[in-house]
């Protein structure tokens, strides 16, 4: 494969040689999920050691002393609307209380017509949302058509499912227009894939949805829903501390995504403190 | 795992032909004629319906199969192979609305079946199918399709074709007969189905099997009486033509076109 061998990954059998002993502990079977495959190591890559499930339940919950913060702390939010889908995300990146970067770009562009959003690990994400590019271009060369949003969230749901269990933290939005019109479907870590008119996901995602549940109209103007898909996303940052810095909106059209804007979410809060005239 | 003992059953011969292939044709040729005709509305596939033993139940010789609600397969061949193909299509067309959420598209079948075949012919120790078959079938956007695949894994999509015994002269009479009427017209299409078979089947209902599908609507095997009809229908037009034949040659000139002009004006029908 190409990317292992850009990463300098050699190959599966030093890793895998390490799951070849034997379950010794008799409460693992509770603490962990079965695996279904006798051999699992043959069809994907697992990490270097044994019972990765186990190990990675331990980080992720506070069972043992180790506690590695996967929180989803962000905003990303996505609807439908009468001309097509609004996304909208914040760029704040948290490790606990540390600010990361506040430049995140957490709306990844699959392909021309197809939208990923990032919410949870950036890496899981980044890194699914791109194998789920190289399936899609192939599905296009071979069948001579654009895939639909409901087959590319499925690949990718299929794709998480396999590690379900071993510690992904994705929470993320499959948006695109296909030959059904809109689709937007939210997929996450546990398996789950469900389809909506509006979706918001992150840690400000209360807050977004307050916003956007007082105002969503399906036959909102354009504008009319950037500026809904603004104020959610810059409210959300106001209040919530894992998120803030740039809001990012994009608008996906039957011709594809097009990029509305990137602006500072302050900036934007301290003018809706001027504008008197906001009814809600 | 046994060792590398996976010798190729399919190997080149010095002029770089496959004959395992071939001579998986040449069992494609022995096998009963199957007919498929694509109109604008409908995709019929016909076949001829060997005779069976006095005490066999006709109803266990199925050569049309559905492989979904809107595509359907008819085979010339080994019955046995054909049997276990259609198993694995089936399969994947069910595993393609699970994965996809849409139906396949005929070609997407088609292509799968192909690779199926041509995977057979490549390596392992196994002999290839010994059948071609006909897809018919039609797409989520409601074009109609005809396809047809062949031992060596190659597939090609047609206006009309025929496969098994004496394809070649089915073919060549499709070739002649195949109007824009044919086309246009869902009767028309029938008739020229089985007429095509009717030139190497003896005549009568007992000997073909007829199966249509229109739009967005399942396959429909036609019963004997209406497939009776059809070829009485037929054999008129064949005793108008001789009659025409013999008042031409009668009159002294040799003018036979005007003849079947005149045949399709008089019976092709609105549907």
């Amino acid at each position: 494969m190409a990317l292992a061998s850009v990463l300098g990954f050699k190959s599966n059998e030093t890793f895998n040689r390490s799951l070849q002993c034997e379950k010794t502990d008799a409460n693992i079977d509770e603490i962990c999920p079965k695996l279904n495959i006798e051999n699992i190591a043959q069809f994907i890559t697992l990490p270097p050691y044994a019972d990765p499930a186990k190990y990675l339940k331990m980080v992720n919950e506070s069972v043992d002393r180790v506690r590695i913060q996967f929180l989803k702390g962000t905003t990303t939010l996505a609807f439908k609307f009468r001309n097509g889908v609004i996304v909208a995300v914040d760029s704040r990146a948290t490790a606990g209380g540390f600010i990361a970067s506040g430049e995140v770009k957490k709306v990844i562009e699959i392909n021309p017509y197809l939208l990923g959003t990032m919410a949870g690990g950036a890496a899981d994400c980044a890194f699914w949302e791109r194998v789920l590019a190289r399936h899609c271009r192939i599905y296009e060369l071979r069948n001579k058509e654009k895939i639909s949003v409901a087959a590319a969230s499925k690949i990718l749901v299929n794709m998480i499912f396999e590690y379900r269990g071993m510690g992904l933290s994705m929470g993320t939005m499959i948006v695109g227009w296909d030959k059904r019109g809109p689709g937007l479907y939210m997929v996450s870590d546990d398996g789950e894939r469900i389809t909506d008119n509006m979706f918001s996901v992150g840690s400000g995602s209360i807050y977004a949805y307050s916003i956007l549940d007082a105002s969503y109209k399906y036959e909102m103007s354009t504008n009319d829903a950037i500026d809904l898909a603004r104020r959610a996303i810059v409210h959300a940052a106001h209040r919530d501390a894992a998120s803030g810095n740039i809001v990012r909106i994009y608008h996906m059209k039957e011709t594809g995504w097009e990029k509305i804007e990137e602006k500072d979410t302050n900036d934007y809060m301290y003018q809706y403190r001027e504008d008197k005239t906001m009814n809600f | 795992m046994a060792g590398e003992y996976d010798t190729a059953i399919t190997v080149f011969s010095p002029d770089g032909r496959l004959f395992q292939v071939e001579y998986a044709q040449e069992a494609v040729k022995k096998g009963s004629t199957a007919v498929g005709v694509r109109g604008k509305n409908i995709v019929v596939l016909g076949v001829e319906k060997k005779a069976v033993a006095v005490l066999q139940e006709d109803r266990t010789v199925r050569k049309i199969c559905i492989l979904d609600d809107h595509v359907a397969m008819a085979f010339a061949g080994l019955t046995a192979d054909a049997r276990v193909l259609m198993h694995r299509a089936r399969i994947e067309c069910q595993s393609h609305r699970l994965n996809v959420e849409d139906p396949v598209t005929i070609e997407y079948i088609t292509r799968y079946i192909a690779d199926l075949q041509q995977k057979y012919t490549q390596g392992r120790g196994r002999r290839p199918f010994g059948l071609s078959t006909l897809i018919v079938g039609f797409d989520y956007d409601g074009s109609p399709r005809l396809y047809s695949t062949d031992p060596s894994g190659t597939y090609h999509e047609w206006k009309a074709n025929a496969i098994g015994r004496q394809a070649k002269t089915v073919r060549e009479y499709l070739e002649k007969s195949y109007t824009e009427a044919t086309y246009e017209s869902n009767h028309e299409s029938i008739k020229l189905c089985i007429r095509a078979l009717l030139e190497v089947v003896q005549s009568g209902s007992k000997n073909v099997e007829i199966a249509v599908m229109l739009r967005h609507k399942q396959l429909k095997t036609l019963s004997a009486d209406e497939v009776e009809k059809y070829i009485a229908e037929i054999e008129k037009e064949n005793e108008i033509e001789a009659e025409k034949k013999k008042q031409a040659k009668q009159i002294g000139s040799s003018t036979t076109t005007t003849a079947s002009s005149t045949l399709t004006t008089q019976t092709s029908k609105k549907e």
